[in-house]
């Protein structure tokens, strides 16, 4: 069974100066393990897919069903919970919280999901420590560079262990040797484990994808597999 | 536990706008601070009413010589004294309610002991004076029934009288001087402590009405029966008015005055006038409660506006919330905290700058000062109600708020 599977997926903006189609009907579904590059020419619906699927928007048409649950049917407490436990959503701008230390960031979703003090420090150092930033867990945004930043928030991304990790043009605000320390990062992470879904303009790091999904004009134009996902930490049943 | 966590992570963002948030805060604290100010204020000025009648005495009036105004000019009261202790007499015996009469003359006098003087007020008394004004000998004896007829020359003393001349010494039976006649002491008067208006009352000294009429202070008593003034003590409040127009009736009678002619006596219901005080002081407390209501009222307003602004600023941190799962009520609460920890901080300064008035008000008015742990934890929970019901329309329009809009707008 696949982790993510929409059906006729779209998003429709009714504006004063007329209906936006930003998804147009998207049937596409990512297997547990896989790492996916999505690409696509600006305005093409990348981000409005990443949201969709993230449970941060809601589509105006179709079907949505992650981890086996049907998110058209929950409320907002039920987003909130998926949002928290089964997703990590990495932005372009890092949206970390300006007053508060690394560590503190790192926290924030496991505060969401009722984890203790003690728990909650103890897991967002092995997060951080993950990404390479255990020295600098008390540290304020400011004083981070801005690839520290972005590693803060994957390790924010991370902390609840989501079945799911999205990003959305994760490098974009990055120069490029950083950006490609922040990719491998990502390539480690899958090869870990981790399912990702990351959009990017990077065509190198389209190509270093096990799959590549390409957008145009809220559709999906192209769907290769580069690289078969790698079974071995799968379980049997997600495996099929 | 979540909720202290909920607690700091508010206090640092109000630490993080300082200024501001004190800002905001001021109308809570001036609305608290009227609040404690009003009841301390209010209560102490109640209570000093309360001591008032008190330490004159309970259901009480005052008979004077001499009406305000006679024949156009205006006489001071004991002037001319119209008033004898037959006056009194007749009072007691045939005034229904009355309990006790007691006529007395008073004067100013030099006391002198052994080895210092000391200068203070004089009254000539009867007995009844110790029931009228409820007040009697710490040590020592009163006057007996036939010092009084002869007149003898003894002598009671204040509290402050007796330290002054005698400091630690037992001054029962020792002699001091008032106008070179030798009183000797038979007791010491029990403490009354300060008027009303911040006269030490212990400050006194008491000898037999005839003795003080005759010996020390005579002046205005050329008569031989005059005396200043009668207390009239009633058994009950609803005595006192009744009792007020017999007496009238019966020292027209005595002092032979007919139809329109003038009292030569004015009688004053000092119950009544404690009690009107007591009023006022009510009014004033009322006048205060509404200031603190206003302000409290500003005070929430300001909150709200200044949580709605807090709202828009942290509009993206509300979205990150929510994208890492935050539900709407996790948000809503987070405001609503925010909100209550302003207010309540603000009520806890307002409770400091109240009480501080207070202390400043009743030092200048020498009351007691009280700021009374009722009130205080009725402003903590006013401020904390103004914080929830002012900070719920903000704390609900961000938890409202959809997390993709919220994470877009800059
Ligand atoms: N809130 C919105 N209201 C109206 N139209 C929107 C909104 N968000 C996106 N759109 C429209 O939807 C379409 C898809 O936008 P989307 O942000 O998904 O593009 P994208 O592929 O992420 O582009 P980019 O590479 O520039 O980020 C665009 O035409 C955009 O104008
Ligand atoms: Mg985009």
């Amino acid at each position: 069974m696949a982790l993510i599977e929409t059906r006729d997926l779209s998003r429709v903006y009714d504006l004063d100066a007329g209906r936006v189609v930003a998804l147009d009907g998207v049937s596409l579904a990512i297997d547990q393990g896989d790492f996916v590059a999505v690409m696509g020419p600006s305005g093409s619906g990348k981000s409005t897919f990443m949201n969709l699927i993230g449970c941060l928007d809601r589509p105006t048409g179709g079907h949505y069903r992650l981890a086996g649950t049907a998110v058209e049917s929950l409320n907002a407490d039920g987003l909130a919970r998926l949002r928290n436990r089964e997703i990590g959503f990495v932005f372009q701008q890092f949206n970390l919280l300006p007053r508060v230390d690394a560590l503190g960031n790192v926290e924030l979703p496991m505060i969401y999901a009722g984890f203790d003090r003690r728990t909650r420090r103890e897991h967002a150092l092995q997060a951080l420590g993950r990404v390479g930033l255990a020295e600098r867990a008390h540290h304020r945004p400011m004083q981070l560079s801005g690839g520290q930043q972005q590693r803060v928030a994957i390790a924010r991304a991370l902390v609840n262990s989501p079945s799911l990790l999205l990003a959305d043009e994760p490098t974009g605000a990055l120069d490029s040797r950083t950006a490609n320390e922040i990719m491998a990062l990502f390539q480690e992470l899958n090869r870990e484990g981790a399912t990702i879904v990351l959009v990017t303009h990077d065509a190198e790091v389209g190509r270093h994808a096990q799959r590549l999904v390409r957008f145009r004009d809220g559709r999906v134009t192209e769907d290769r597999r580069q690289t078969p996902i790698d079974a071995r930490d799968l379980a049997p049943e997600a495996a099929e | 536990m979540r909720l202290i966590e909920a607690i700091r992570s508010a206090l640092s963002a109000i630490m993080a706008n300082a200024l501001r948030s004190l800002l905001t805060m001021l109308g809570i604290v001036i609305g608290v601070a009227a609040v404690i100010a009003m009841v301390a204020i209010g209560s102490g000025a109640r209570n000093l009413v309360d001591q008032q009648i008190r330490s004159l005495g309970a259901n009480l009036a005052i008979v004077t010589p001499g009406n305000v105004t006679q024949g156009g000019a205006r006489l001071g009261a004991g002037a001319a004294s119209s008033l004898t202790d037959e006056d009194a007499q007749a009072i007691r015996r045939e005034i229904d309610g009355v309990v006790a009469a007691a006529p007395f003359v008073q004067g100013g006098a030099q006391v002198v002991a052994a080895g210092s003087n000391w200068g203070t007020r004089i009254y000539g008394i009867d007995l009844d004076w110790f029931s009228a004004r409820e007040w009697d000998v710490a040590t020592g004896r009163t006057f007996d029934p036939e010092e009084m007829r002869r007149g003898d020359i003894v002598i009671l003393l204040g509290q402050t009288v007796a330290r002054n001349l005698f400091g630690d010494e037992d001054p029962i039976d020792r002699v001091v001087r008032v106008r070179n006649v030798p009183f000797r002491v038979i007791g010491v008067m029990a403490s009354k402590g300060q008027s009303a208006f911040g006269q030490d009352q212990d400050d006194v000294v008491f000898v037999p009405l005839d003795a003080g009429r005759r010996r020390v202070i005579g002046r205005n008593y050329a008569k031989d029966r005059s005396v200043g003034s009668i207390f009239v003590k009633f058994a009950n409040e609803s005595d006192i008015e009744p009792g007020i127009g017999n007496i009238t009736e019966l020292l027209r009678q005595r002092h032979r005055i007919t139809g329109e002619q003038e009292d030569d006596f004015s009688i004053r219901n000092l119950t009544e006038i404690a009690n009107t005080a007591s009023a006022s002081a009510n009014t004033l407390s009322m006048l205060l409660a509404a200031v603190a209501a206003v302000s409290l009222l500003v005070g929430g307003i300001g909150i709200m506006n200044i949580m709605l602004v807090s709202v828009t600023e942290r509009t993206r941190e509300i979205g990150l919330r929510l994208a890492v799962g935050a539900r709407p009520r996790d948000i809503l609460s987070q405001f609503l905290i925010e909100a209550t920890t302003l207010s309540t901080i603000g009520g806890a300064l307002g409770i400091g700058l109240g009480a501080g008035a207070a202390y400043a008000v009743a030092q200048l008015a020498g009351w007691p000062s009280l700021v009374s742990t009722n009130a205080i934890l009725m402003a903590v929970g006013f401020s904390a109600l103004v914080g929830i019901s002012f900070g719920f329309y903000p704390a609900q329009r961000a938890a409202k708020l959809d997390p993709i809009e919220a994470l877009r707008r800059e």
